[in-house]
Formats: C-alpha cells, structure tokens, sequence
C-alpha cells in the first residue's frame, strides 16, 4: 500500500537526491542494472503485466477457453445493468465495511488505551490480542463454523439456558452477516491496535499531565490532548482497514459461502465465481477494476481528509 | 520536537495525592487488569474451544449443554487428523511456498532497494515511483490475468506459481530502502575505499545492520505466504499440492461432519504462525507499528 505511517514514507527523498553524480555515474548505473535485474524481471512479469492484462481483459468477452472477443464496455454495462447478483453484491460489500470499520477501529482503540504502561505485561496482552490475526484465516474461521452452528457450543448453551434452540446463526438472512462481521474484527482488530498502541507510546506524558494539572478528567483529557495527537494514526487505521475490508473473501466463503441466497456474497467472493467457477475471466476482470476503482476512490478521499484535519507536529 | 519539553523537570503528579487515593489507585489498576484478564480468555475462547473439540471423541463434538471435556481425552485425534487428509503433505508444502517464497522476496528486494537507495542511475526516481504506485492495487485486480500468464508458462499446480507470482511486490524493496537511508553512509565509503566492490559493501556491511528490517520482512512475508488462500484456490487442482488453508477447506468439503479431525488439523495449521509470533514478536510488533501493515 502506498499510504505509510506519516514519517515513514518520504523520509529518504532529501538524502536520495544528495547522492553525488558525476565521476562514479556510469560505473553506478552498471551496478545499479546488476543490482535491479531480478527485482525488475519479476516485477515487469507478475505486476506491470498482469495490470495490462487486466485492463485489456476487462473489455474482452474472455472464456478459459475457446475464442476471445472484444466487447468494449459490455462486461461493465451487465453488471451495472441487467446482472441480477452484482449490486446486491456491492450493497453486501458496503453494508459489511460499513459494519466492520467502525466497530473494528472502536475495539482496537479502546484496547490499546486499555493496555496502558499501567498494565503488567502488556507485550503479552497485545501478543495474544493480535494472535488471530496470524494464525490462518481458513483455519480460524472454520473454527468460528463450528462454534456457530446449529448444536454448536453456541446453540447449546442457549438451549440449556433458554429451552428453546437458538437462530441458526449462518443459515439466517439476519444473522449470516452480523456473523461474518463479528468474526472479522476477532480476526483482525489487532493490526490496527498495535498502530494505536504505538502511537499512544509517543504521545509524550508531560502533555497529558499538563492537562491534568490544568482540571482535565480522564475523558476530556483523551479528546482534547491524546486523540488530536492520535489523528495521523487513525487515519492511516481508518484507510488501511477500508481499503482491506471492501476485499473481504476467505470469512464469508468459509462461513457462509455467501448464503444464505446471496446475503453475504462479496466483492470478491464473486469474482472469485465469474472467474473460476463460470470462468468469465473478461467479467471477472472487469469486477476486479470496480473493486480497485472502489479503492483509489477511499484512498482519494483519505488524503484529501488528512490535508484537511490530521494534526501533524512537524 | 519533544526534547525541551522533556528537559524540563517533569512535574509529578502524585505530588498533591495523599497516601490513601494513591492506595485506591493501585487496586483500580489491579481491578482493570483482572478485568482485561477475563476479556482476554473471553477473546481467546475460540481457540481454547477448537483445542477441546480436536481432544474430544468423534461423538462427542455436538452435546446439549456443551462440555468442554469429552469422556476422554483422544491425543489420536491429530495423529489421524495428520495422516488422513494428506496433512503432512500440507504442511511441506505450505513450508516448500513460504520458506521459499519468503526467499525470494528477501534476495530481490535486498538487491533492488539497495540500488534505489544508495546508487545514481537515470530514471531512478521515476521507476521507484511506479514501484511504489503498484503498493495499492489488490491482489484480486492481479489474479485473473496471473492465471492466464500461468497457463501460457504451464505452471500450473506448481510451486513455482505458488511462490513467484507475489514474489516482487513493491513492498519489500519499498521497507528494504527506508530502512536503508538510515544506514550511515561512511561505513560504506570506508569499504570502498579499502577496495570492497559494491556487492561486497552490501552484502558484508548493509546487509548485517539491516538485520531487523529484514526480519521484519521475513516475518511478514512468511505469515502472508502461510495463510493464503485465493490464490492457491485459483492455481491449485490437486490435493497433493495444497497449501495448508486449501487442503483445510478441501478436506472441509469432503468429510465436513469430522469435526474433531477438522479442529485438530486447523490447530496444527496456527502451529507455524504461533511459533513465528511468540519467537519473533519483537519484529511483528515493530514492523506493524512502523508500517501499519503485513499480510493484511
């Protein structure tokens, strides 16, 4: 991703222009040609290609096998107009990102704040709240099957408490969603908690207890001092989280494969569909662009949101 | 911009609080621990809950109301799990993928951040640029055409396409290079004018002081090769060459009702992860603090 932590990024543009020319140049660029070749080679073959590829395909008819034809806009005019799947899809999508960021962002802050100097052993809490987050996604989510389905340790301990059995969590146009969203941000809230609990480690005590010299409760001293302080983080949190939520794919394909019906087809669980399993590549393609238009757009916005609001103190 | 607000003697805070409220102090802090305590299982029950299950008899998986212990505990349950689903197969594979995977992307971008960094060659800045311009575009605009460009090289349902598609993503050699301009550049001038060649400078100077950003990268791109899954899903046909998350959720669509054996395996599947994390944390924490990302 091309947005990085404000500090991170840039910091070496000053110094790279200090490099002396002249007298090594040549010899340099030998170099720099020896140096770069295997980088370049794989780069030009599994990106810049594939890209071109993808655009070109986008505005093909292109089945996996047999003729290809080009039909310019056509693979987009059906899923805008007459695909019967795809803006529910879409509606999907943005229903689960609009579910998933808020809450997502909430819990990880919360956790990190949680997880003050206070705490004994705070490298272990963010250890173990960050584990679902590298143990596989497959593998985490059939265990979240489980435990979600009908007998599961879910279901039964309602039944033993209430008599009755309960929703049947993954199979219900209702509950599917929230489902899939809840296991999400078990999953994965803990990336943008150690964002956060870096930042809150750099914000420098004697502001905080300025404020608290100065009358400041806990609540107005979060707001007014530490979360202006916290803006470049939360916004690089806000638009990292975006950015990978609208590419959602392994938690509905396991949990729900996107039922019941359609309720929590995604993005990119369709594509996944047009393209390997009615192998539609052309189509397939063309979602991808939607998908990556989708994207630049958040990301458009992002920087347009930092220029406008984010503190930075240098 | 910190350093002269530091220098000032920090007022103390506990200057004005009499004994007893810093008492009360300490048991609300201890309070909020035992409280973040229970948070903590309450968040780690999944795991705890599939480690139960993979120990449990196959009949026992589903009782009303839930026992979290089985009439007796089958340790057999992973050795099955391990030989019945080819699982060992998963597993070298999965390590065959991401050991070189992880390789791979260490050497090339070593070698390519290392020239963008420190070397002067026409159109530098420019190709860096787009370099860093791919950094944005998912996966999933990549996979169709990848899979068109893997038929036409017969790579199909090889390791080959497995690693070196997402071998040369932009990221490591945009990580390498940051961390590269911190690097002082007299200790490489020194080397050369001792008469070490550029590789060597490389290779015996930068190489050793970039150790934590490369484990940061080594890190990262192991656990992103590890837990994959839509591109194994698209490129693989056969079980024989199924990274773990595949043969996982093949062996899901086979023999969906053996739950216990499902929970076994998926556990071994975190082993790897765990390990990397409880090992390496120092380098995950960092590297997520620094960037915000890897394998997300």
């Amino acid at each position: 991703m091309a947005i990085s932590m404000p500090g991170a990024a840039g910091a070496g543009t000053a110094e790279a222009r200090a490099i002396p020319r002249g007298r090594s140049g040549g010899h340099q660029a030998r170099a720099a040609s020896g140096f770069l070749a295997l980088s370049m080679a794989g780069f030009l073959a599994f990106t810049i290609l594939p890209i071109i590829g993808s655009l070109v395909m986008a505005f093909f008819d292109w089945p996996v096998f047999g003729d290809r034809t080009f039909t310019g806009f056509a693979n987009f005019r059906t899923l805008f107009t007459t695909d019967p799947v795809f803006r529910r899809v879409l509606g999907n999508t943005v229903l689960f990102v609009v579910l998933y960021l808020p809450l997502n962002i909430v819990v990880s802050m919360a956790l990190a704040l949680w997880i003050s100097p206070r705490i004994r052993g705070r490298g272990a809490y963010r250890v173990l709240f960050f584990l679902p987050a590298v143990t596989p996604m497959v593998a985490n989510a059939i265990v979240w099957q489980l435990m979600l389905a009908p007998r599961g340790v879910i279901d039964s301990l309602w039944q033993s408490v209430t008599g009755s059995s309960a929703p049947n969590f993954l199979g219900s146009t209702a509950w599917a969603m929230p489902c899939v969203v809840i296991m999400s941000i078990w999953q994965g809230f803990g990336y943008n908690m150690l964002v956060f609990s870096a930042a809150l480690d750099a914000v420098p005590t004697s502001l905080v207890e300025a404020a608290m010299l100065d009358g400041a409760g806990p609540i107005r001293r979060y707001f007014s001092v530490v979360l202006p302080l916290l803006s470049p983080a939360v916004v690089f949190a806000v638009t990292m989280t975006l950015i990978t939520s609208f590419q959602v794919f392994i938690q509905p394909y396991i949990l729900t494969g996107g039922g019941p019906g359609v309720s929590t087809e995604t993005l990119v669980l369709y594509l996944y569909r047009t393209g390997f399993e009615q192998f539609k590549m052309g189509e397939a393609a063309a979602i991808a662009w939607v998908l990556f238009g989708i994207i630049i757009f958040v990301t458009a916005v992002q920087f347009l949101v930092q220029k406008r609001w984010v503190h930075y103190d240098d | 911009m910190t350093t002269d607000v530091r220098l000032r003697p920090r007022p103390t805070t506990h200057v004005e609080t009499p004994g007893r409220s810093r008492h009360r102090k300490g048991l609300r802090s201890l309070f909020s621990q035992a409280l973040l305590t229970l948070v903590l299982l309450f968040f780690l029950t999944p795991f705890i809950w599939a480690l139960l299950t993979a120990l449990k008899p196959a009949d026992e998986v589903f009782t009303t109301p839930p026992k979290p212990v089985g009439s007796r505990i089958v340790w057999s349950n992973f050795a099955d799990a391990w030989n019945y689903l080819p699982f060992g197969r998963f597993m070298v594979n999965g390590l065959i993928v991401s050991v070189g995977g992880t390789l791979v992307v260490l050497v090339s971008s070593t070698f390519a951040a290392y020239a963008f960094a420190r070397l002067s060659f026409r159109g530098r800045d420019r190709i860096f640029l787009v370099y860093l311009s791919t950094l944005m575009i998912p996966q999933e605009v990549l996979v169709v055409p990848m899979f068109i460009l893997m038929q036409q090289l017969g790579w199909v349902n090889s390791y080959s396409a497995l690693i070196l598609p997402w071998a040369f993503t932009a990221f490591g050699t945009f990580l390498l290079r940051q961390f590269f301009f911190s690097v002082p550049r007299e200790l490489e001038e020194a080397a050369m004018v001792d008469g070490a060649g550029r590789l060597r400078v490389l290779l015996q100077i930068i190489v050793p002081i970039a150790k934590p950003a490369l484990a940061v990268l080594a890190v990262f791109t192991f656990i992103a090769y590890w837990n994959s899954f839509l591109w194994p899903l698209i490129i693989v046909n056969t079980s024989n060459m199924a990274t773990v998350p595949l043969g996982l959720d093949m062996f899901r669509g086979q023999q969906g009702s053996q739950w216990h054996l499902m929970m076994a395996a998926s556990m071994i599947s975190m082993l790897p992860s765990v390990v990397i994390l409880l090992l390496l944390q120092r380098y995950l924490v960092r590297g997520i603090a620094l960037t915000g990302m890897g394998g997300r």
